[in-house]
């Protein structure tokens, strides 16, 4: 196996091009590492991007937000202006393992990660979070939920990577929350996830809302239904059981030791319920 | 495959040392270093026996390639008593029986010295969910919380923590 | 009931002694057994049997024996084959055949993670290798993971001479 750490983005997408055999790209290695070390992937070789200026760190462009792929969750959680911009995108991915992965682990690795439970993806997606990639014919712009097409598998092409995430400017009246079920009460792969982002009017009537589903399907799901319920609303009870019945028709879970179909199905419309209860509560605060 | 030449700092003394690509900061630390503090209790980024900190970011080593280290500053275990002085922490997870086999201890430590430092008055709930990565077999860990906050208190300069119980006979 | 006559006397009941080994553990210094480092030291690593059940047909270790740093490599054909015999081991019978068998599995292979065979070589990354150039060729049997299934009529057998005592048909 070969190490290599680029110090720009050419010369990493040179290493990516060039690479005979698995190239694996290394953010925070916190699910890469584990796969190594438990045989499950082999590299021939691992390009470190942490190096990459701008790979790491967190700028504001009139409102807009500008992430670095490779920032780490306990960076982000750190920055006070990100938090209170996008609530919902940061509290996805501090819910990710222990103190010590978040000292390492990324939304790039994450989201390429691709694992249909992956927490920071939902809210990212309820974000209408942008993905600048980076290639040989130079940089293009995906929507997030682009990215993972299927459990461990992306549609990024073998010698691109994403370099940043762009979330837009927020509307004024409009918060996120992204809540998940484990059976721990720490250290454990979503059962589900529920992202909501809603904007409201001055009177808390929501004008715009996205809900997406985690870890009930082989990628996230974004429910237009459940959208559909609240716009509208005030999220009276009406509204709720709207969006309660359209969460759980969307899911398409498997049964495992986590828990089955019927479980996850249900637990789906719940956390829906009390996700949109947050965003509410929040949008109405501002 | 040719081994790569790492430059860093580990417990404020400039270390140097030659690596594969497959190894980890833990392997370095334990095998070529000889810091063996830090354990590998999982390699999986669950148990955090083989905690330490970069550029004083709490961190499984056993998740960082030893080529990553270069250029940064790792602190471990090792470097946390001041020769024979212990650290607070140290002191108190002795007075408070917060070890038994001692396998977790190192990386509780260091995940403790981390939150103290991050959040130096941690409410009980906020030290059990930043320890949630240090599994111990033996403690039960309500010792280990009692001994973080009372060392955190003490480090705060607060009032110390009762004398501990004199020798008596009921 | 308190049978000390004189209390007085007891000089470490009733006391919090900080444990011996504390110091070394709180530091980090005191040393595991996968601590120990020594000049030479070979490191052993186990193949072990992805199958809950099944014959063990043949297994090839040239090639692992051929690796460089490969010090050893052994099976159960390395070993005596224990007979069948009970004993008292301490805390309840044994049979020395079956604890052989446990150490290294010898025709069958009874569970999955059952060691078929271990290497012994320079460095842990080598013993890694060889473990992975052995080659076994097992002819997978059925294997049941619930009681009522292992009761059932026609269940697989894992031993097929052992019987409960008076119990007919055997």
């Amino acid at each position: 196996m070969r190490y290599v750490a680029p110090a720009t983005v050419d010369e990493a997408v040179a290493a990516l091009a060039g690479a005979t055999g698995t190239a694996k790209l290394l953010a925070g290695g916190t699910d890469l590492l584990v796969q190594m070390r438990s045989g499950r992937v082999r590299p021939d070789l691992v390009v470190d991007v942490k190096r990459i200026p701008g790979l790491i760190g967190i700028r504001e462009e009139d409102g807009a937000f500008v992430i670095g792929a490779a920032t780490s969750g306990a960076v982000l959680d750190e920055h006070e202006g990100l938090k209170q911009a996008w609530p919902g995108v940061v509290e996805g991915m501090e819910l990710i393992g222990s103190t010590q992965v978040q000292g390492r682990a990324s939304l790039v690795g994450n989201l390429c990660n691709a694992s249909p439970a992956a927490d920071s993806v939902p809210a990212l997606i309820t974000a209408r979070a942008v993905c600048v990639i980076a290639g040989p014919k130079g940089r293009r712009e995906a929507p997030v939920e682009t990215i993972a097409t299927g459990p461990g598998k992306t549609s990024l092409a073998r010698d691109e990577f994403i370099v940043e995430f762009r979330l837009p400017k927020r509307p004024p009246r409009s918060a996120d929350a992204y809540l998940r079920f484990i059976p721990r009460t720490e250290m454990d792969i979503a059962v589900v996830g529920a992202a909501v982002n809603v904007t409201l009017d001055a009177g808390g009537t929501c004008t715009e809302a996205m809900v997406v589903l985690g870890a009930v399907a082989p990628t996230a799901v974004i429910v237009t239904a459940a959208a559909e319920a609240l716009v509208g609303s005030t999220l009276d009870d009406a509204a709720l059981a709207k969006l309660d019945a359209a969460a759980r028709a969307a899911c398409k879970p498997i049964n495992d030791k986590r828990g089955t179909i019927e479980y996850r199905t249900k637990v789906a419309g719940v956390l829906a319920r009390r996700a949109a209860a947050i965003a509410f509560q929040r949008a109405g605060a501002r | 495959m040719a081994k790569t030449h790492v430059t860093a700092t580990v417990n404020g003394e400039p270390a140097e040392f030659l690596c594969e690509a497959h190894e980890t900061l833990l392997d370095v630390l334990r095998d070529e270093l000889g810091l063996t503090g830090s354990k590998e209790g999982c390699s999986s980024g669950d148990c955090g026996a083989c905690s330490v900190t970069i550029d004083g970011r709490l961190v499984c080593s056993c998740l960082v390639l030893a080529s990553e280290a270069e250029g940064h500053a790792i602190e471990t275990i090792e470097g946390m008593a001041r020769g024979e002085q212990l650290h607070p922490l140290q002191r108190h997870f002795l007075q408070e029986g917060a070890l038994q086999c001692g396998f977790c201890t190192p990386g509780l430590l260091v995940a403790a010295k981390s939150l103290i430092e991050h959040h130096p008055d941690p409410t009980e709930t906020e030290a059990r969910y930043w320890l949630a990565g240090n599994l111990c077999r033996c403690t039960g860990y309500d010792k280990v919380i009692k001994a973080v906050l009372g060392a955190a208190a003490e480090m705060r300069g607060a009032a110390p923590a009762a004398a501990t119980d004199e020798a008596r006979v009921s | 009931m308190n049978h000390v006559s004189d209390p007085k006397k007891l000089k470490v009941v009733g006391t919090r002694p900080v444990r011996p080994d504390g110091a070394d553990k709180v530091t980090g210094r005191a040393t595991f057994g996968a601590d120990m480092r020594m000049p030479g030291m070979l490191t052993g690593a186990v193949k072990r049997s992805p199958h809950a059940h099944a014959r063990i047909l043949s297994i090839d270790t040239s090639k692992a024996a051929a690796l460089p740093g490969v010090k050893a490599v052994v099976t159960a054909a390395d070993f005596p084959n224990i007979p069948s015999e009970e004993a008292f081991v301490g805390e309840g019978p044994m049979n020395f055949r079956d604890l052989s068998r446990n150490c290294m599995a010898r025709d069958k292979v009874l569970y999955e993670g059952h060691a078929v065979a271990a290497v012994a070589a320079t460095s842990p990354a080598i013993a890694a290798r060889a473990v992975e150039l052995i080659a076994v060729e097992y002819e997978v049997l059925p294997h049941v993971i619930d009681v009522e299934d292992a009761m059932a009529d026609g269940a697989p057998l894992l031993h097929d001479d052992v019987f409960t005592a008076g119990v007919e048909p055997k």
